[in-house]
């Protein structure tokens, strides 16, 4: 099925009398697939509003990521969180949606700086399981008003509701970017400098280690201002080695992009878990891993692993131990996501009886037990 | 305002109620003579008064789960308090609630710097979170202009805000984690030092839900490194047209200020006769910081003035120094106090689309007529959230209602043109009644749906957010 509006939508999940399967591009599929029919919002689609000058851009949910990247790149603005393309690393194809992009709550490595997906999301208009149309938020930046359930359904992964409409504040792109390397340090050396970088006056944008290969920092701005924060981050971080600085835009924006996507594991054998952890936990708990490959991003708060199948259990009581969670973004089974604690689960279980009292909407995703 | 009529059976067991949190908490933390708790029937919006039954000052977690338990149990209301700094009325008791004020929770429990982040009680007051951290050169970014007084708590209540949110956000997107303690005295905790939440955001929910889903008595908070510097510059116009439309030429240019501030005539005539800070006889005044090393400041400022000069400024001037930032900033932040020389005022916090903002002063300049009360703008251009300042005397019977009648209709306003009723004070009851005009039907039920299932019983800040009758069925079951 695939509603061209709103309206349309809200009718069929009224109508409804089995499980549905949210879909936007197809090409995020964490968490498994879901059993229904394919209910998808790619029909509902187009810029409706976007005012540069106000940072403001509303979209249709089914609108693809590419079109809303580029009405932004015409302007010389962006979406400064950066979201991952996952079609290399899961292995679909597709295209991507901005609503999916929300569903997932998908950022990048500025996020470290700028903020996630949801820090971005200024508003929603969605169908919730009882074929509900809610709007909540708007298109301003300071919005108060109400409870919050956009940044609800920020990452909810259509289980609350499918998503319609998203309101985004956007941001200028910079002027130039540069990337700083340093190399020969071990994880816990490098997660050091990264915490060190990160917390100066520098605006540090993107901050990540591949063991063995490099250590790398972000800078972007006014080519003056990249410039200058170089040469100061060089002085900063010289007790690590010396930093050798990178300024061609191309291979800036492919260094990131691969960071971003997590090139280094596409088309590789195992699962793949994403750990949200305290960067400085981050090296200890990989160590802690035996058989695993591990990437850091976010300063060492975002740690991809390449792991043998099977090792939920491991992987998880490592990430417990020192707080944090691990989601296995692919790889089979149902418990990709991480279990919460009882009376956290039971207000989420309690919410989504709430939103989909018929239990339509993705039925299984994200079950935390 | 309409206020739920008090439940005789509580207030009859104000005894047994008294007794048994005394079995919790110290005896100095359980406060029931009425001499006492008059000191907590108002917040910052004193047009409304109503003592509560009892106050309690909990020194911990345990202790704000043990008193929640027990007010669960007996069917008591509870209004949570951080320093009671609300212009919304978000703690206005009930005369059978109990206000849990959190002001004795006040402890840092940790800071980490490799980490960038603070952890604290929620009592600590917003400023002594930046000066528990700002010797080692880091600060708490949100910065209400209550930020002195005012608590962490009811800062992650109302999602405070403050000047500087064009570059660093609200406290939603400052807030890391919380420990809160549910009405029926569950502890949970929500967040960390991580990053992003393990399931639902529901720490994103529970930010700005205005103390009615829970109790946060613990929050982990992210710090930054303070920037090098920070300058403004001070440009005036003839017109709020020409203001509005440098302000969308500064943002597109892809400069990204800290702060953008806006005055308008009435508001610059104020502050003039009442903080001398010499600024130009105009229509709107814009003051615009930057930050960065002293060479950035300069090539932003440099880029800044190109635009403005674009739009025929009747007066440009850079602050070359710490003096020169002062005396630009000076005018602006007392500009509430020259306002209250004149007269009482009430402040509203509507946000518009910066490109709705010329229509938007037009039309509140022509009710200020209609209605006969004199009104000043003072606001965030840059996040287009409006500070009009309306003024009345309170003393005039009459004067109060027409104010509050003005304030509605500029607050629909603000929604008509694609904004919303309330950018970072809350609704608490000030603004309850208008959310109608902001949200329809479907769109209250879901948010109370959350209220369902968080607060069952509907015990937590009674009577704020949700206008009394589209929750009546609710507060009922």
């Amino acid at each position: 099925m695939t509603p061209q509006t709103e309206a349309e939508l809200a009718a069929i999940i009224k109508a409804a009398d089995g499980p549905l399967r949210i879909e936007g591009g197809g090409t995020r599929p964490i968490g498994g697939a879901t059993n229904g029919a394919r209910l998808s919002t790619s029909a509902m689609r187009g810029i409706e509003l976007y005012e540069p000058g106000a940072l403001t851009l509303v979209a249709r949910s089914g609108t693809p990521l590419d079109e809303v990247e580029a009405a932004l790149a015409k302007e010389g603005q962006r979406l400064a969180f950066e979201p991952m393309d996952h079609r290399g690393l899961l292995g679909t194809a597709g295209t991507p949606t901005i609503g999916g992009v929300v569903a997932a709550n998908v950022s990048g490595p500025r996020r470290v700086q700028a903020g996630a997906c949801r820090d971005f999301l200024l508003g929603v208009r969605f169908v919730d399981g009882a074929g509900r149309i809610v709007k909540n938020g708007g298109r301003v930046m300071k919005n108060v008003t109400g409870y919050d359930l956009v940044k609800l359904m920020a990452g909810s992964y259509g289980t609350l509701g499918v998503l319609t409409e998203v309101a985004l504040k956007v941001l200028p792109a910079p002027q130039m970017a540069a990337t700083l390397r340093l190399d020969g340090l071990d994880d816990a050396q490098a997660v050091t400098a990264l915490c060190r970088a990160l917390g100066s006056p520098f605006e540090v944008t993107g901050a990540a280690h591949l063991p063995g290969k490099a250590t790398l920092l972000r800078i972007e701005g006014f080519a003056a201002s990249v410039a200058y924060r170089a040469e100061r981050l060089t002085a900063l971080l010289a007790p690590f080695g010396a930093l050798a600085v990178e300024d061609d835009p191309d291979v800036v924006a492919a260094t990131w992009r691969d960071i971003r996507d997590v090139t280094a594991f596409h088309g590789r054998a195992g699962d793949v878990w994403r750990l949200s952890v305290k960067p400085s936990d981050a090296p200890g708990i990989v160590a802690g891993l035996s058989g695993v490959e591990a990437l850091y991003d976010w300063g060492g708060g975002l740690v991809w692993l390449l792991a043998p199948e099977g090792r939920a259990n491991t992987i998880r009581a490592g990430v417990d131990a020192k707080g944090g969670h691990a989601t296995r973004v692919r790889g089979a089974g149902a418990d990709a996501f991480h279990p919460l604690p009882a009376p956290v689960a039971a207000l989420q279980a309690g919410l989504r009886r709430r939103f989909d009292p018929r239990g339509l909407l993705n039925p299984g995703l994200m079950a935390c037990v | 305002m309409q206020m739920p009529v008090p439940n005789p059976a509580i207030l009859s067991r104000k005894a047994e109620l008294v007794a048994r949190l005394r079995t919790v908490l110290p005896v100095d933390a359980v406060i029931s003579d009425p001499a006492e708790t008059r000191a907590y029937e108002c917040d910052a919006l004193t047009a409304y008064k109503c003592p509560p039954l009892v106050a309690i000052l909990p020194a911990t977690t345990q202790e704000v789960s043990d008193a929640l338990a027990i007010c669960h149990d007996m069917g008591v209301p509870v209004v949570p308090r951080g320093s009671g700094t609300s212009l919304a009325g978000g703690a206005l008791p009930t005369a059978d609630s109990v206000i849990l004020g959190v002001a004795r929770m006040n402890a840092v429990l940790e800071t980490d710097y490799d980490n960038r982040l603070i952890r604290v009680q929620t009592g600590r007051t917003n400023l002594s979170v930046t000066g528990a951290v700002e010797e080692h050169g880091f600060f708490y970014a949100p910065d209400p202009s209550s930020q002195l007084a005012c608590a962490i708590a009811g800062n992650i209540a109302m999602n405070s805000g403050g000047a500087h949110c064009l570059k660093y956000g609200v406290t939603t997107n400052n807030l890391m984690g919380v420990t809160m303690v549910l009405m029926d005295g569950t502890v949970i905790e929500l967040g960390g030092a991580h990053l992003d939440a393990a399931g639902y955001d529901l720490l994103g929910l529970v930010c700005g839900s205005e103390g009615q889903l829970g109790v946060v008595t613990e929050a982990t908070l992210r710090i930054l490194r303070k920037p090098e510097g920070a300058r403004p510059v001070l440009i005036g116009f003839d017109s709020n047209e020409v203001a509005g439309a440098c302000v969308s030429d500064i943002i597109k240019a892809g400069v990204l200020p800290v702060a953008i501030e806006f005055m308008d005539r009435p508001c610059i005539r104020a502050t003039e006769d009442f903080a001398h800070a010499g600024y130009p006889d105009c229509e709107a005044l814009l003051i615009v910081e930057v930050e960065g090393s002293e060479a950035e400041i300069d090539a932003q400022l440099a880029l800044i003035e190109e635009i403005a000069r674009r739009h025929d400024p009747v007066e440009l001037r850079q602050s070359k120094s710490a003096e020169e930032s002062a005396k630009i900033w000076l005018g602006r932040k007392s500009a509430f106090g020259a306002m209250g020389q004149i007269n009482d005022y009430m402040c509203l916090d509507g946000t518009i689309p910066v490109s709705a903002l010329p229509l938007v002063l037009r039309r509140i300049g022509e009710m200020s007529k209609e209605f006969g009360l004199d009104v000043g703008n003072v606001f965030h251009a840059g996040d287009g959230n409006m500070h009009p300042l309306i003024l009345f005397d309170a003393n005039k019977p009459g004067d109060l209602e027409r104010c509050e009648a003005f304030g509605a209709e500029i607050l629909k306003l603000c929604v008509e043109v694609g904004g919303c009723l309330t950018g970072e004070h809350g609704v608490g009851i000030e603004k309850r009644d208008l959310m109608a005009h902001q949200y329809d039907s479907d769109d209250l039920a879901a948010q109370m749906d959350v209220k369902d299932v968080f607060d069952p019983g509907w015990l937590l800040n009674p009577a704020k957010v949700f206008p009394l009758e589209a929750s009546q069925g609710r507060r009922a079951a």
